[in-house]
């Protein structure tokens, strides 16, 4: 007997909605597509929420010397020279417009004493460029990308999952997921689908990352036919809670750090100063004393080391917490507390007092925070065309941090929001832009491949007496944090390699109890395939890059390597025995003018 | 330290349901939603639960705990006796779709009643003029995470299904008051308010303010604010008087 | 393997109120904590300062004794408190304004407007439909009513109209504040002792001052002094002073019960003192 599917027909879908989902949909609504968000949470829930500090965009508010040209000399540095030059472009240009429109739509940023967006210090950028709100940015973010979405009348479907991408020959066709609510299926039927899925850090034991982040759009994208770019960058957070052990990596904001908050060890030392790198000698203070009045006077003062870019800072703690010199439960101290008055660390630091407050029992405003690395977000993703974020595959497009390439090895703070804004909005134009170019001779969706969807989603239930899919996950989660965590080695790549290919047989023969209504065991065993996969594009490009740069340290490869692995890109792909296989590919050139910018001034 | 804990959850779905016992081993620093976790893995892998950043910054995790509306997420095990089981239940004033998961699309109709922001003709495009101290009101509303705590608690539709068409909730009097605060915007949504939103059905007794996880003022900053606004375009003889001839000129 | 599965188009998922059951869970409330108390507490002290209250008004007596006058008794707008009456000790000031015809309690004349400042105060709202009215006793207690129409309809409208009452409680605090300074300049009756200050004129002053507090923290004065403003930049000086009534307007629960049952204790105060049951000291 014939199943019956529940289908929909749009120009553009957009899977996720976060800010660069949500931001997508906009723009493909605006470009006259009819338009559908999909995502597994409510609307309003996306991990865009959890962004703290700000919005990166050189709008000049407070320091006129700002524009395009120095946030992207800082973007690009940042990444250690592996973005791809042109989405650096784009974004350093773009953001501040992207930021006054989220104004335009009733967004309510903090303000400076002239009624202008007021921007704030941030790790890794030579001005003070954050637009924010408090150490809510995100919120309200999406907040006011969800209420434009809804004033526009754009149809979303929440708490539904995609499970495959459906594809037309070697076009895209539409999407294929289930309702959380009833389990049920429905297929989507779309020329042009835009992933906005977000990160992977739910395969990592200690992360800042929800339970949505299961590099969803990442492994659609591989089975798809696209590439991933970097996936052996993953950046950990240098500031993640570590007590008590529930609260373990939830993120602390870079903002206390921009805001005056430095890092201590056990000793009481400002163990910063300690480790500078070479790179970035020339722009960073190297007395305790220049570093205190950078606070109040940038021009004729160099940074503090504590705002040097994210991966430097994580090393640097997990050397400390390695040398015996951590805190008591294992990571080193965040003090704002002796460095400005309780009522400026309540007025800017809100949802951190809050937090530590009601979470750990400590007010931030007397002592010191015990923090550490967490793992927080994948540079790598699907490799995309700059300009419009469509992939290798025509009709799917990328844009968030699911797509590649724009913050090459480490992603500075706050670029973050404004990459979701810029990119998303050129994903959701151009997609629109292609399904209406198509004009009656759009792909069809084949029946056989819903049949195919449809069995596989459902295989955990046909199995009895199979693997809890939770047991799985967690031996994910210690595989990944152990040995593809901060610091790697060829030897522990090896076994990663191999325990994940050994966990991946072992997920054929998951069982799942109950039925397929809101079932969380079910909807884990589906996302754990993901997580695998992804999991196992991270180890393979970590075992190949043989340097360290950014978010990717081997201490077997201490040193970057400039001449070879400077000029490179690894691409993960699908193979056909399905295995992920890596290629090397040349790393984009910038033009002249650009490649002059980057240069130490 | 690790002990024993016992959890009374609800479960069932729209059909019916009752409260079941489990007893797992929880730690001490651990939270409300931590529990629950360990019964999907190991007691109940079918649990419903919805949640998503377990840090009280996306509101999803909402239920009632022993009977009083909060986030999972941010009800520490070491608030609550030891030796005394916790009951955790789905938010009442929504239809149920399994265990602690509650249908909450009301919010979403509710939302989408709003009328959107709409700049004046002064500063009709951004980037707008606005004095940090004149954004000040309506951020403290966008602090709101949507976690429905507040509409399930209030007694208006909690207690009397039937108003809810008509009632727009405490979340979306806070928006409502946002509006009317933002320096920028053009529209005058009182009367919309007070008429068909249902503001005059609130009888602020608080219970709002009361669960609120980001501890916005909501009675006190946004609902009893509105309430006078709307005094002054519908109940103000005075001011109506004044108004008048004004408006003639 | 599935069934083969057919494409069926379907529309787009709107959000709608649906009346699917909710969970089926019998009890009224699953709150284990003691939510009884505070809305007994409420309930017992406004039944008791109702009951004193009118009690004290149609009392008609002691509620003067030179030169204290009791809040409820003030303005003496009647022309019976002209005549010595009976326990008052001297004649206190009065008005006239309501002739020798108005034969009950002048009290009656003037509690309206301090009773319906505070009946129609956003805090005392909640108190009262909470502990009296159970709509509802507490968050997440199930209310005992059928329906409910909330403030939209009549008498509870009328709830609209507190900030005339404001303003009416502003005139009242003028005339208490009067009071409290002519006990402290008036002589006082040679049998009490004579002299100016005493005990009294403290407890007169303290319920102006309480009186003044709570009528600065109310939700209407709020909103009148800057909270209905769109822009404090415009109007520093208003936002300052919203700034002022903001802080006090947190506390306006304490000042509430604080300024009622002091209002209470003053009126106790000077019927004991009017009566003689407190005897002659000059300190009382």
């Amino acid at each position: 007997m014939a199943t019956e599917v529940e289908t929909h027909a749009y120009d553009v879908i957009v899977i996720g909605a976060g800010g660069a989902g949500l931001r997508a949909a906009i723009a493909a609504h605006d470009a006259g597509a009819k338009t559908a968000v999909i995502c597994k949470s409510l609307l309003g829930k996306a991990h865009t929420v959890m962004a703290e500090g700000g919005i990166a965009a050189a709008m000049g508010n407070l320091w006129p010397e700002d524009n395009w040209k120095v946030h992207f000399r800082d973007t690009m540095r940042g990444g250690k020279l592996l973005n791809h030059w042109r989405m650096a472009e784009l974004h350093a240009k773009e953001a501040p417009e992207r930021v006054w429109e989220l104004e335009q739509w009733g967004a309510l940023f903090d303000r400076t004493p002239e009624g202008l967006i007021s921007q704030r210090d941030f790790g890794g950028h030579r001005y003070a460029r954050l637009a924010h709100v408090g150490d809510r940015t995100g919120l309200e973010m999406i907040r006011t990308l969800q209420q434009r979405a809804v004033a526009l009348g754009i149809d979303v479907f929440m708490e539904c999952t995609v499970t495959a991408l459906l594809k037309d020959g070697d076009r895209m066709a539409g999407a294929f997921g289930y309702w959380r609510e009833t389990g049920r299926f429905v297929c989507f039927e779309s020329p042009a689908v835009v992933l906005a899925t977000g990160g992977i850090g739910k395969s990592w034991k200690v992360t800042s990352n929800s339970w949505e982040y299961t590099g969803d759009g990442h492994a659609l994208a591989m089975k798809a036919g696209a590439g991933l770019v970097n996936m052996e960058f993953v950046q950990f957070h240098p500031t993640g809670m570590v007590w008590p052990p529930s609260v373990r990596g939830i993120l602390v904001t870079e903002s206390v750090r921009g805001d005056g908050g430095v890092l201590k060890n056990s000793d009481g030392e400002r163990f910063m100063f300690n480790y500078i790198p070479e790179f970035f000698k020339a722009e960073t203070a190297d007395t305790i004393e220049e570093a205190d009045r950078w606070y109040t006077d940038k021009k004729n003062n160099r940074r503090p080391p504590e705002l040097l870019p994210r991966d430097e800072v994580a090393r640097a703690i997990n050397s400390e917490i390695k040398a015996g010199r951590g805190s008591p439960h294992g990571g080193v101290f965040l003090d704002i507390a002796s460095r400005r008055s309780a009522e400026y660390i309540q007025k800017r630091l809100p949802s951190m007092y809050h937090q530590f407050k009601e979470l750990a029992q400590v007010d931030i405003t007397k002592d010191a925070m015990e923090i550490g690395p967490t793992c927080h977000y994948v540079m790598g993703g699907v490799e995309v065309d700059p300009d419009s974020g469509e992939s290798k595959v025509t009709g799917l497009y990328a844009a968030g941090e699911v797509a590649g390439g724009m913050h090459g090895a480490n992603r500075l703070g706050g670029n973050s929001l404004g990459d979701l804004l810029v990119f998303g909005k050129r994903a959701g134009e151009y997609a629109a832009r292609y399904a209406a170019n198509l004009a009656g001779s759009g792909p069809v969706v084949h029946a056989d491949d819903l049949e195919a969807a449809a069995t596989e989603a459902l295989a955990p239930f046909s199995t009895e007496g199979g693997e809890n899919p939770y047991s799985v996950h967690q031996e994910l989660q210690t595989v990944m944090q152990n040995l593809v965590g901060i610091i790697r080695n060829e030897e522990e790549l090896n076994t990663a390699i191999k325990e994940i290919d050994s966990l991946r047989r072992r997920i054929d023969h998951l069982s799942v109890e109950g039925h397929r209504q809101y079932n969380p065991g079910w909807n884990l065993a589906i996302d754990l395939k993901n997580m695998l996969l992804v999991s196992e594009a991270v180890a393979k490009a970590a075992l190949e890059r043989k340097e360290s740069r950014g978010g990717h340290t081997r201490d077997d490869y201490p040193m970057t390597d400039y001449s070879y692995w400077g000029k490179r890109n690894l691409i993960c792909e699908l193979a056909e025995n399905g295995e992920v296989r890596t290629r090397e590919q040349p790393l984009p050139e910038p033009p002249p003018e650009l490649a002059e910018l980057l240069e130490e001034h | 330290m690790t002990y024993d804990l016992k959890l009374r959850i609800w479960r069932g779905d729209a059909k019916g349901g009752a409260l079941q016992d489990f007893t797992v081993p929880v730690d001490d620093g651990e939270v409300v939603l931590d529990a629950v976790h360990h019964v999907q893995a190991l007691r109940a892998g079918d649990l419903s639960v919805r949640w998503n950043c377990k840090a009280g910054k996306c509101g999803s995790c909402s239920a009632e705990i022993n009977g009083r509306p909060r986030l999972m997420c941010m009800s520490r095990l070491s608030d609550f006796p030891k030796d005394e089981p916790i009951t955790i239940t789905p938010m009442r004033t929504f239809p149920v779709i399994k265990d602690l998961v509650t249908d909450v699309s009301f919010n979403y109709v509710k939302a989408a009643e709003v009328l959107a922001f709409t700049p004046t003709a002064e500063q009709p495009k951004a980037p707008f003029r606005m004095a940090q101290v004149d954004v000040e009101r309506s951020q403290e509303f966008r602090k709101c995470i949507e976690c429905f705590l507040c509409q399930d608690v209030c007694h208006v539709v909690r207690d009397h299904e039937e108003n809810k068409q008509a009632y727009a909730g405490p979340r979306f009097f806070l928006r409502y008051a946002e509006l009317d605060m933002h320096p920028n915007d053009a529209l005058d949504r009182k009367k919309l308010a007070q008429e068909e939103r249902g503001l005059g059905l609130c009888n602020i007794t608080k219970c709002c303010t009361e669960v609120c996880p980001e501890h916005i003022k909501i009675t006190d900053n946004a609902i009893i604010p509105m309430k006078e606004r709307v005094v002054d375009v519908k109940y103000d003889p005075i001011r109506f008087l004044r108004r008048k001839p004004k408006a003639k000129v | 393997m599935v069934a083969p599965v057919v494409p069926t188009p379907a529309p787009a998922p709107k959000p709608e109120i649906k009346a699917n059951p909710r969970a089926a869970i019998a009890a009224k409330t699953l709150r284990n904590d003691r939510w009884w108390v505070s809305p007994a507490i409420s309930f017992a002290v406004l039944s008791a300062f109702v009951i004193y209250a009118t009690w004290a008004a149609f009392d008609n007596g002691n509620y003067y004794v030179k030169p204290y006058i009791s809040p409820f008794y003030s303005p003496c707008l009647a022309h019976i408190c002209g005549a010595a009456h009976h326990g008052n000790t001297g004649v206190p000031p009065h008005l006239s304004i309501f002739g020798a015809w108005w034969a009950i309690s002048p009290a009656i004349i003037i509690l309206i407007f301090p009773l319906g400042f505070r009946m129609t105060c956003y805090y005392y709202r909640r108190a009262y439909y909470r502990a009296f009215w159970m709509s509802p006793p507490a968050c997440a207690v199930a209310e005992p009513h059928k329906s409910y129409s909330g403030e939209t309809r009549f008498p509870l409208i009328m709830q609209n109209i507190h900030r005339y009452f404001f303003f009416a409680g502003l005139v009242f605090n003028v005339l208490l504040t009067y009071d409290a300074v002519v006990a402290f300049v008036e002589p006082r009756a040679a049998s009490y002792g004579g002299g100016y200050v005493g005990l009294g004129s403290f407890v007169l002053l303290i319920n102006a001052v309480l009186l003044w507090m709570y009528s600065a923290s109310c939700h209407s004065c709020r909103h009148i002094v800057g909270g209905r403003l769109k822009h404090f930049s415009k109007h520093p000086i208003r936002f300052k002073m919203w700034g002022v009534v903001s802080k006090l307007n947190t506390r306006h629960m304490q000042l509430a019960w604080t300024s009622l049952i002091f209002v209470a204790l003053t009126d106790v105060y000077v019927r004991l003192a009017a009566s003689g049951a407190l005897g002659h000291g000059r300190w009382i």
